[in-house]
């Protein structure tokens, strides 16, 4: 995958510039995966698949789904860098949560809490709110005008994403 | 003898979701437990595979992987709007204008 | 190295079944459906993480551990649209989650 393609747009909103580069970069992925799901590698279906690629890259294109929204492989090296730090706390919250279930007392105190968001555009939001629902004992209920409502099993975890050390680190991930 | 003991694992799993698929007792409680019986089942999918020694299982697994998040999408506009060609129509008339 | 990476394989699948029996295991236990939610989602992150790993490990690389890894993914990417989907429609619906009372204490 390319990592970085110039762009002029700055917050979400520039799709022209980069379509092409989207849209090859979804071709790429897509010929990938249909290599490897299929393990034929004849001449005659390898055509078949390849065409089948080209006519659904088409079909993106005029249905207009291919942007930097749909398509965030301008977020590629960045990501490279976050998911391991989530799945780290995924792993932690889940051993916290599977604690809080199997302990006799069943220590739980449910909490609702309005986080803030700051991230700028649209994509950076719907990453921070799927972080936090990805992450066992958190999930989010709904996000409103940069308002993030979080339902949290305990609460200890409620205070740490209150914290905001989540909320900075995808904010630098989309804005880089 | 370690897949059957995981087929296993997941089968008491399957069970205890089934059990609160039906004593629910909103439907948002049995969809739930639905959905996670969804996640179960690809798992079991995928250790039959290796149980049986044949991995094209794997394919299966991950139409059902979609096929329950969609699912799960449907049933829960279903019971929302009770209709699930809510916002299409609109869409489509605002297009055609 | 062999029986390392039998050893290995072994420990992620049984991992990865323990957490997913724990997730089930909270779905009936949990006091109501806003925690249930959080047992849920320990089966679709952890335990079917390590479960899968397990499995990649154990295969070998070939075309399985591709399929596999796609599997992972498709869960990773979906669970957390379909969770939202139902915590969104649940609050929506008026439906209000139990919470603890403050002067409780709470978590340990």
């Amino acid at each position: 995958m390319p990592s970085e393609p110039s762009q002029s747009g700055t917050n979400g909103q520039g799709r022209r510039p980069d379509r092409a580069a989207h849209s090859a970069a979804l071709l790429v992925a897509m010929l990938a995966t249909w290599l490897l799901l299929s393990g034929y590698f004849e001449a005659f279906l390898l055509t078949l698949g390849a065409m089948s690629c080209v006519l659904v890259v088409a079909i993106a294109r005029r249905m207009d789904v291919i942007d930097r929204e749909s398509f965030p492989i301008h977020l590629t090296a960045r990501l490279l860098t976050y998911w391991p730090w989530l799945l780290k706390e995924i792993w932690l919250a889940a051993v916290d949560v599977t604690k809080r279930v199997l302990s006799p007392r069943m220590p739980i105190s449910p909490t609702l809490i309005d986080l803030e968001a700051t991230q700028r555009s649209d994509l950076g939001q719907v990453i921070y709110a799927n972080s936090i629902t990805l992450t066992p004992g958190t999930y989010t209920i709904r996000i409103h005008e940069n308002r993030i409502l979080v339902h949290a099993l305990s609460r200890e975890g409620a205070e740490s994403l209150a914290g905001g050390d989540m909320d900075r680190r995808v904010t630098a991930l989309e804005a880089g | 003898m370690l897949f059957a003991a995981a087929t296993i694992a997941l089968l008491v799993a399957m069970g205890l979701a089934l059990a609160r698929a039906f004593l629910g007792p909103t439907v948002y409680d049995r969809i739930l437990a639905v959905n996670a019986f969804g996640t179960k089942t690809v798992l079991m999918i995928a250790v039959l595979g290796f149980l049986s020694g044949r991995p094209e299982f794997l394919d299966i697994a991950l139409l059902y992987a979609l096929i329950n998040f969609i699912g799960t999408i449907a049933v829960l506009k279903f019971v929302r709007y009770a209709d699930l060609g809510k916002g299409t129509r609109e869409h489509d008339r605002e297009a055609l204008r | 190295m062999e029986l390392l990476r039998d050893i290995l394989a072994w420990g992620l699948v049984l991992g990865g079944c323990f957490f997913t029996v724990v997730g089930a295991f909270g779905l009936v236990r949990l006091p109501d459906v806003y925690t249930r939610i959080h047992s849920a989602g320990i089966v679709d992150t952890v335990g079917a993480g390590l479960l899968l790993a397990g499995l990649t490990l154990y295969g070998g690389f070939t075309i399985v551990t591709v399929k596999l890894l796609l599997i992972l993914a498709f869960i990773f990417f979906t669970s957390p649209a379909a969770c939202n989907a139902l915590a969104n429609a649940m609050y929506s619906a008026g439906i209000k989650p139990v919470l603890a009372k403050d002067d409780e204490g709470g978590g340990s």
